[in-house]
């Protein structure tokens, strides 16, 4: 049996059935990572000896008969935002570069408890800066549907990781599509939950307001199954939510009678790829054969979402990216004086994106412009969060492409920052508005070899169930979610 | 002619005040004595700014806010909001300070003052926000090796209090009196020790000058880091002086920020306008609104300490003590309480209290640097000695001799004077007997009274204090002296 190719709950359940152990299931994901992360490039930190201590933590805690969850024992691994005690924490950033937190994220806090196995940190866009996962300081990582490809950003190496069966789940972080996007990219479930169900405490903020850490796996069940396990308030992040979290599992159902799916026109509009719109439509026809009513909608402020987006990503990243300094940990380079220290060690530690966006969010924030951009934004968004109000009065969620294209190569729009910038465009207006959004894969392109094609389920604030439930009805009427790479190994 | 009667100079301040909580404004790290503890001991991912870490409001904090919001006057803001202020500063670790801008906790308030010359001002409050404190920078100057600068963020994230007055006062003694106040109310409200040595209060003051009777503005200045109110006294005279002279000299006076230079005392320029900071406001994100409900400030105003205005008004009005005396005795809260104590204790008029309290253990309080906490003199004791006097047991000077013990040894007064034998002689018998042998000692100083030299009989009466060791209640005593003299006529 090739371990490294079970669903969580799969392993779980032979796990608890003590079929297997933990250490042999994690050593199994340590060799399939030695086997082909040559090829795709997805980690930048494999946390081996851990990983086997934590095994080893797990199968004793079963062993002993203490409580034990569906996670204990589950191999993960997570994009290198997110804080982890002892385990070098990048950003894919030189400036972090040998940085080793001192403590544990929520989530990772939250995941530990519950007796999973960390084996590794993730490569993604240097401070998640970009869609292509080309942005890293360290290297690019590879689609594990086509190496010469991009696996899309910013959570790329997440995605890639259990699309090439690395691990088996991982958590990323969106800010304006970066679960969703790689997870389209390559063919995996993932979901960008709604803005403060999930604990950001821990999480190497990008966009503080809207910042998401959410799942990435093989399917939907899973994707409920970790959810549960993250999911809810901290009392360490104020902008978590205080709404109890629903037992996602029992929302399952095999039809989708009585629910409604909008489709928003806007979403495809020109631009949308044949190659993309084609099995979506084919989707919205088995979701009808599920048994659910399916309607047009507007969202008629969706084009100023990119503009929207950018200036208060801008604004805040700017800020955000301030206590990057060299004072205090990461790297530090020599000057004459303060000023000059900060000048070397940021110049020398950031990357060109992230400059560009430091420098843009500096000037829509100076006196005299504040006004004009990130207060006018702010005023905006609030407009694109009525257009989901408005949608949601009439349909319970709402389906469309993740990405108007499917994977494009590597290095094809590097050279150019606006067209990286409007690749995001059916993903970004989702973060503004807070709401939660999943993406599966829905079909398959005609290129040689295949790219995956996916489809976005947005829902009600707070409403991830819904999602779940129409996701996985989905899953359970097609096989698009099964579909694994070849990979040599 | 003098000059500086002809300008009116213009003066507001900012007054930055630490706020004795028990943990940090946004972390649970405890709020120590910085001059005290052991360097980066109560710190935490929050306070040093690590990556991840988020901000949670203190809620004792912002209750402090409303107190002394509530004591100046202030309305307080049911809806208020908290703004990062971006500037670059080894001694601020996020590159940013979490402040409030837009919203502050409180606004608009004002309090009255009477200065040392006794002149009334009305000074209004334009607002009071919370804030966080920076590290404190240690400056190491090595006459072999480099400079180099240590950091101790065990000051930095404990809760700030910023309040602001409008440009309301006129000269020096207005703004030591609404200095003085502010610093009253901070300690009767116990937020603040008000220790000014220690750093947990400090001044800014704005000022300008304009010619008396015109009532545009002139070109302020703002000199920051008045740490005592010796500095902040000399200083603000100091720029008023300078800018009239620039004026009268044909100049023009510079906007700019200056510094205070104690050992010349002379102000000095460190920031131009050009060069202010653009600290690029915006609203915080990682913590939502803050909504302070009607309920909560009506629940701290009911629990407010009397405040010093209202119990200067009742001790004179109660008591009938003079405002003068009123006002030393309410300076500070302690010593009123002890005040009260103590004619609570005591049979007589207050004003005797008042008069012994203010003329004698303030004396040794002075002599020997003890604060009114710490004095082992109780209130009690106090009130018991001055009953000695009242009842002829002691004379003045013994009684002041008794509390001197008391004061060194905490000893009750009843018990000093047994010790001590320090009872006054009021017993005629005892005493004529002791007159008649000063009369008869000292015939050539009694001739010289016989013949008119009315100066010796203190002389004689000295005589008289000396054989009782100054135990000889003076009254009986001088009516014994004078009949005894009278015989021999």
């Amino acid at each position: 049996m090739d371990l490294h190719t079970l669903s969580v709950r799969q392993a779980s359940n032979l796990l608890q059935a003590g079929e297997i152990t933990s250490v042999a299931l994690t050593s199994a994901i340590l060799e399939r990572i030695r086997a082909v992360e040559p090829t795709v490039r997805a980690h930048i930190t494999v946390s081996e000896e851990l990983a086997l201590q934590q095994a080893e933590a797990a199968d004793a805690r079963r062993r002993a008969g203490e409580r034990v969850t569906p996670l204990t024992g589950i191999p993960y691994a997570v994009k290198d935002c997110l804080s982890t005690k002892g385990v070098r924490t990048t950003c894919a950033s030189k400036i972090l570069e040998n940085y080793v937190p001192r403590y544990n994220a929520t989530v990772i806090e939250r995941l530990t408890d519950a007796g999973a196995v960390l084996v590794g940190k993730h490569n993604m866009d240097e401070f998640g800066m970009g869609s292509s996962c080309e942005n890293s300081a360290f290297f690019a990582t590879h689609n594990p549907w086509d190496v010469t490809r991009v696996p899309g950003g910013s959570s790329g190496g997440s995605a890639a990781a259990v699309a090439a069966e690395m691990t088996l789940f991982a958590l990323g972080e969106d800010t304006g599509g970066s679960i969703r996007m790689p997870a389209g990219f390559c063919g995996v479930t993932g979901l960008k939950p709604t803005y403060g169900r999930v604990s950001r405490y821990g999480l190497i903020a990008l966009v503080s307001s809207f910042d998401t850490i959410g799942p990435l796996t093989r399917d939907v069940a899973d994707a409920a199954l970790v959810m549960q396990t993250i999911a809810g308030h901290d009392p360490r992040d104020s902008t978590s939510l205080r709404a109890p979290v629903p037992d996602y599992s029992q929302t399952f159902t095999r039809d989708l009678k009585g629910v409604t799916v909008g489709v928003p026109v806007e979403y495809f509009a020109e631009g949308i790829a044949p190659a993309v719109e084609t099995p979506i439509r084919e989707a919205l026809a088995v979701l009808r054969d599920l048994g659910a009513e399916v309607r047009e909608v507007s969202l008629p402020h969706t084009p100023y979402a990119i503009p929207v987006y950018y200036l208060i990503l801008f604004a805040e990243a700017s800020s955000n990216l301030a206590r990057f300094d060299g004072v205090r940990f990461g790297l530090s380079c020599d000057g004459a004086d303060v000023l000059e220290r900060y000048l070397q060690t940021r110049a020398a530690g950031f990357g060109d994106e992230v400059k560009r966006r430091i420098m843009l969010g500096t000037f829509a924030l100076s006196a005299g412009y504040y006004d004009a951009y990130y207060l006018r934004a702010q005023k905006v968004r609030a407009l694109l969060r009525q257009d989901f109000d408005r949608a949601f009065a009439e349909v319970d969620a709402l389906v469309a492409p993740v990405c108007p294209t499917p994977a494009f190569k590597l290095g094809e729009k590097v050279a150019d920052p606006l067209t990286m910038y409007l690749s995001d465009v059916h993903v970004v207006a989702i973060n503004p508005a807070g709401v939660p959004s999943l993406a599966l894969p829905c079909g398959f392109t005609n290129d040689a070899p295949p790219l995956p094609v996916g489809m976005q389920i947005i829902g009600r604030p707070l409403d991830e169930a819904t999602l779940f439930r129409i996701g996985h009805a989905y899953q359970q009427a097609t096989s698009w979610h099964l579909a694994r790479p070849t990979l040599a190994s | 002619m003098n000059r500086l009667n002809d300008y009116e100079p213009v003066i507001g301040m900012e007054i930055h005040a630490e706020l004795h909580t028990r943990s940090k404004m946004f972390c649970s790290c405890a709020v120590t004595d910085t001059t005290v503890a052991e360097p980066n001991t109560t710190i935490c991912p929050v306070c040093t700014g690590l990556p991840g870490a988020m901000p949670v409001i203190n809620r004792e904090a912002v209750e402090q806010a409303i107190m002394v919001g509530l004591a100046l006057n202030c309305r307080i803001n049911a809806f208020t909001t908290f703004a990062r202020k971006n500037y670059f500063y080894p001694d601020l670790p996020k590159g940013y300070q979490i402040s409030q801008y837009d919203f502050p906790i409180a606004a608009e308030g004002w309090v009255d003052v009477v200065d040392e010359n006794g002149a009334a001002h009305h000074i209004r409050v334009r607002r009071a926000h919370l804030e966080e404190d920076t590290a404190k920078l240690f400056h190491v100057y090595e006459p072999a090796a480099a400079d180099y600068t240590l950091i101790d963020f065990n000051r930095c994230g404990v809760p700030l209090l910023e309040i602001v007055s409008e440009p309301d006062m006129h000269s020096v003694a207005a703004v030591h009196a609404y200095a003085t106040k502010i610093r009253e109310i901070l300690r009767y409200l116990g937020v603040n020790s008000g220790d000014m040595e220690k750093g947990v209060l400090r001044f800014e003051a704005n000022v300008s000058v304009r010619p008396r009777g015109s009532d545009t503005l002139g070109t302020r200045t703002e000199i920051k880091n008045l740490n005592s109110f010796r500095a902040l006294t000399l200083a603000t005279a100091y720029e008023i002086e300078r800018q009239i002279a620039i004026i009268e000299a044909g100049g023009e006076v510079v906007q700019e920020t200056l510094g205070w230079d104690a050992l010349r005392n002379v102000t000095f320029s460190q920031r131009s306008k050009e060069q202010a900071h653009d600290y690029r406001y915006f609203p915080e994100p990682d913590l939502p609104p803050l909504c302070i409900d009607r309920q909560w400030v009506d629940e701290v105003a009911a629990a407010l300490p009397e405040l010093p205005d209202a119990k200067h008004a009742r001790f004179v009005a109660d008591y009938g003590l003079t405002p003068q005396d009123a006002r030393i005795l309410v300076g500070e809260r302690a010593v009123a309480d002890y005040f009260e104590r103590a004619v609570r204790a005591y049979n007589g008029t207050p004003s005797a209290v008042s008069k012994w309290l203010i003329g004698e253990l303030f004396y040794l309080m002075n002599r020997e640097r003890v604060a009114i906490e710490a004095v082992r003199v109780r209130p009690e004791a106090l009130a018991r000695l001055i009953g000695l006097v009242d009842a002829g047991t002691l004379n003045q000077n013994s009684a002041k001799a008794v509390l001197g013990e008391m004061f060194a040894t905490g000893g009750l007064p009843e018990a000093i004077v047994e010790a001590k034998g320090l009872a006054q002689i009021s017993d005629n018998d005892q005493l004529s007997a002791i007159v008649a042998r000063v009369v008869a000692d000292n015939a050539e100083q009694v001739a010289a009274y016989l013949a008119g030299k009315d100066s010796v009989f203190q002389w004689l009466m000295g005589q008289v204090m000396r054989a009782t060791r100054g135990r000889a209640a003076p009254d009986v005593a001088r009516q014994l002296l004078t009949a005894a003299l009278n015989v021999r006529r």
